[in-house]
């Protein structure tokens, strides 16, 4: 689509004139033709206006891109201030947004607490994934599938044994896990697209058996009544009474006291993804895995088992959505199969590539604009995929790789300096 | 004379109906820098593919003897052929790891005395498991080779953004951190300036004295004839001279391999890449 450098006037407006003229082409029926209620029968209302407003905004938009392209001086790079500016701001917004996120519950209420812990179960989402998208390269395009099993795991464990959530907890990251070397194993042979095809079809398998084994999981029903997590034996019911927390500590019980508790355990999980990844990053381990992603041939010529590495990256990746899948179900009380679409995966992926591959904060970010953004903008009804939508075009546009992009070496002798992205290989699976 | 190290026995790699490496022995010997040469396409990094286990040999023996045991390279997986067999490679067209330090390159490499079995990998998460010793004994390591190669300044800069010759010489120092007792170079020289060609074969020599034998291929015959101790002449997958540099220079065969003599048709595509 780039336009050779310094076009001229002629052809920028030969540009923008094919722009609007294929604007034409999609808007002319979709924009241009309405259908009413009519007496009988449906009828079509012509909006003329409306059409050549959308194409004039095209030709007018198109018109204006190139003309700052063309203005700007050759070779100017793509502005890169914003990356650079969030690299050393990293520094400061982390630490401010940790001391937000631990304060919330004294300022938030429980509207805005529910929002904070969708948006950390993401950002948890997002920080597992990134082990293995971010870090390994690899493509995983059905992650969904090891939430589906934490929250499964919990789920059944709480019904047929009587478990509670946090015996559950690491047996819901341990069944993932085991998930995750299982998908690992007959994956690890592909590359690129084909792992991400893989992927994608083994976490829709996951979906599908659950939906169809109804003696066990109850298919499309799904589980109800999934035991809510207590502090120390502890719990939080509306009503109070013994045994609660509010009777222990002799206060009225109230049910947002429960959504503070349960934004308290989801902040916790995800520090401890976030703790994890960023500790493996620099030890061997995490480096071999980023080695694996920048050059996999010369991995096997050093040594390093690639076939255990990759699957170390999945096992690991796949035991935080276990977590993350467990708490789901805790929170929701109820879950069903409709929970864990491909479109959870993509949303997920999403994060991650938009907060920039291997960057906790910029996943972090990305889980709170995509997820946060997308709660508020509920009002706008079916505009907001089209907001999502233009934001992400534009997002690929400006930073292709990400909102925070660039490595911090593992290790350095002297001060450490950021890596370009340039230079970064994103992995081929 | 010195006891042979890589004994190469009758190897034979065919793709489909092409030969590239064609009953193919020699004898590597250890303390030795051992040269394969040979025209283009004459196999010489399929063989070097079949030493590192990059290519499983259709026909033939690979056994590697050292102080820690006898190997057949043939049968066992890449990983392992650096691993325990310590043979290390490096690779015609550079293959580091561009996105990460210079320094980082050279603790991946050392990643199996870093990290014995997942088990200790995982433990070190918690700071357990003599984690902490082994890290300083491998920025250790990497300092001796960052030294030896002159990059110490640069310890921090991605590897990517080094010069070629700096690439070179790292991809030298990353093989040799994983402590291969045999070192094979695939055209170590390519695209070196005559200085950093002479810092090259400086180089080779130190690690040669340091113990580790080197198999190298090379076109630069000027390296090589400085550098060999022992030099193998193939041709279209077959062994044509064998010898020290000096005999190989004056066997009429080599020169007409070099001259272009005989038939030039079946010369072999090249293969190996």
């Amino acid at each position: 689509m780039s336009p050779p450098a310094r076009p001229r006037h002629r052809s920028i407006l030969a540009d923008a004139g094919l722009s609007a003229l294929v604007a034409f082409g999609l808007f002319g029926a979709m924009i241009g033709l309405k259908t009413d209620a009519g007496a009988t029968s449906l009828i079509l209302t012509p909006r003329p206006l409306a059409v050549a407003i959308a194409v004039a905004v095209v030709f007018v938009g198109r018109l204006a891109m190139l003309g700052w392209r063309a203005a700007r001086p050759a070779g100017t790079p793509t502005p890169k201030r914003l990356g650079a500016v969030m690299a050393r701001g990293g520094r400061v917004v982390a630490p401010v947004f940790l001391v937000l996120a631990i304060t919330l519950p004294c300022y938030a209420g429980r509207y805005y607490l529910d929002l904070g812990i969708l948006i950390l179960t993401y950002v948890m989402l997002g920080w597992g994934l990134n082990i293995v998208v971010g870090l390994a390269g690899l493509l995983d395009l059905g992650y969904v599938a090891f939430y589906a099993v934490g929250a499964y795991s919990y789920a059944l464990l709480a019904q047929y044994f009587g478990l509670g959530f946090w015996s559950c907890l690491p047996l819901a990251g341990l069944f993932a896990a085991c998930w995750g070397i299982l998908l690992g194993f007959p994956v690890l042979r592909l590359r690129g697209d084909y792992l991400a095809i893989v992927t994608l079809a083994f976490g829709e398998i996951i979906r599908v058996v659950i939906l169809n084994w109804v003696s066990l999981t109850g298919g499309p029903n799904g589980i109800s009544g999934i035991p809510r997590p207590t502090l120390f034996g502890l719990t939080f019911t509306a009503g109070g009474g013994e045994g609660s927390f509010a009777d222990f500590v002799g206060i009225e019980p109230d049910i947002t006291q429960r959504f503070i508790f349960l934004y308290y355990v989801i902040l916790g999980l995800a520090l401890l993804t976030n703790w994890v990844s960023l500790r493996l990053r620099r030890l061997p381990l995490g480096r071999a895995w980023e080695a694996l992603r920048e050059d996999e041939v010369a991995c096997r010529s050093l040594g390093i088992n690639v076939t255990v590495t990759k699957l170390t990256a999945f096992a690991i990746g796949a035991m935080f959505a276990g977590f993350a899948g467990a708490f789901f179900a805790t929170r929701q009380a109820f879950i069903s199969p409709e929970s864990f679409t491909f479109i959870e995966s993509a949303m997920v992926l999403a994060i991650v590539v938009l907060g920039g591959l291997g960057s906790q904060l910029g996943t972090a970010l990305a889980a709170l604009v995509m997820i946060g953004g997308g709660e508020m903008f509920r009002d706008l009804a079916e505009y907001r995929m089209l907001i999502f939508g233009g934001a992400l075009v534009v997002m690929m546009v400006l930073r292709p790789r990400g909102l925070v992009s660039g490595r911090k070496p593992s290790v350095s002798l002297g001060p450490a300096r950021q890596i370009p992205v340039e230079l970064l290989t994103e992995g081929h699976g | 004379m010195a006891a042979p190290l890589l004994a190469v026995d009758a190897l034979s790699m065919r793709f489909g109906g092409l030969s590239a490496v064609d009953r193919l022995s020699f004898v590597a010997r250890a303390g030795e820098i051992t040269a394969v040469i040979g025209p283009n396409g004459a196999g010489k990094t399929t063989v070097f593919n079949c030493i590192t286990g990059f290519y499983r040999p259709s026909a033939g023996g690979l056994t590697l003897t050292h102080a820690g045991g006898t190997f057949g390279l043939e049968r066992l997986p890449g990983h392992r052929i650096a691993r325990r067999a310590k043979v290390a490679r490096t690779f015609q067209n550079i293959r580091l790891f561009a996105g990460m330090t210079v320094l980082e390159n050279l603790l991946v490499a050392q990643h199996n005395a870093l990290m014995p079995s997942v088990a200790s990998g995982l433990l070190a998460v918690f700071g357990l498991g003599r984690y902490r010793a082994g890290e300083r004994a491998a920025l250790d390591k990497a300092r001796f080779w960052l030294d030896a190669i002159d990059l110490t300044e640069r310890a921090d800069a991605p590897a990517g953004a080094l010069p070629y010759g700096a690439q070179r010489r790292l991809e030298i120092a990353r093989a040799m951190c994983t402590d291969p007792v045999l070192l094979c170079l695939d055209e170590p020289a390519a695209g070196l300036n005559p200085r950093e060609s002479d810092e090259l074969s400086a180089l080779l020599r130190e690690i040669r004295d340091g113990g580790c034998s080197i198999l190298l291929i090379e076109h630069d015959m000027g390296v090589v004839m400085r550098i060999s101790d022992h030099v193998v002449v193939l041709d279209h997958g077959r062994k044509i001279s064998d010898g020290t540099p000096d005999q190989v220079r004056h066997d009429p065969t080599v020169i007409a391999a070099y001259l272009g003599e005989g038939d030039e048709d079946d010369v072999p595509a090249e293969v190996a890449q």
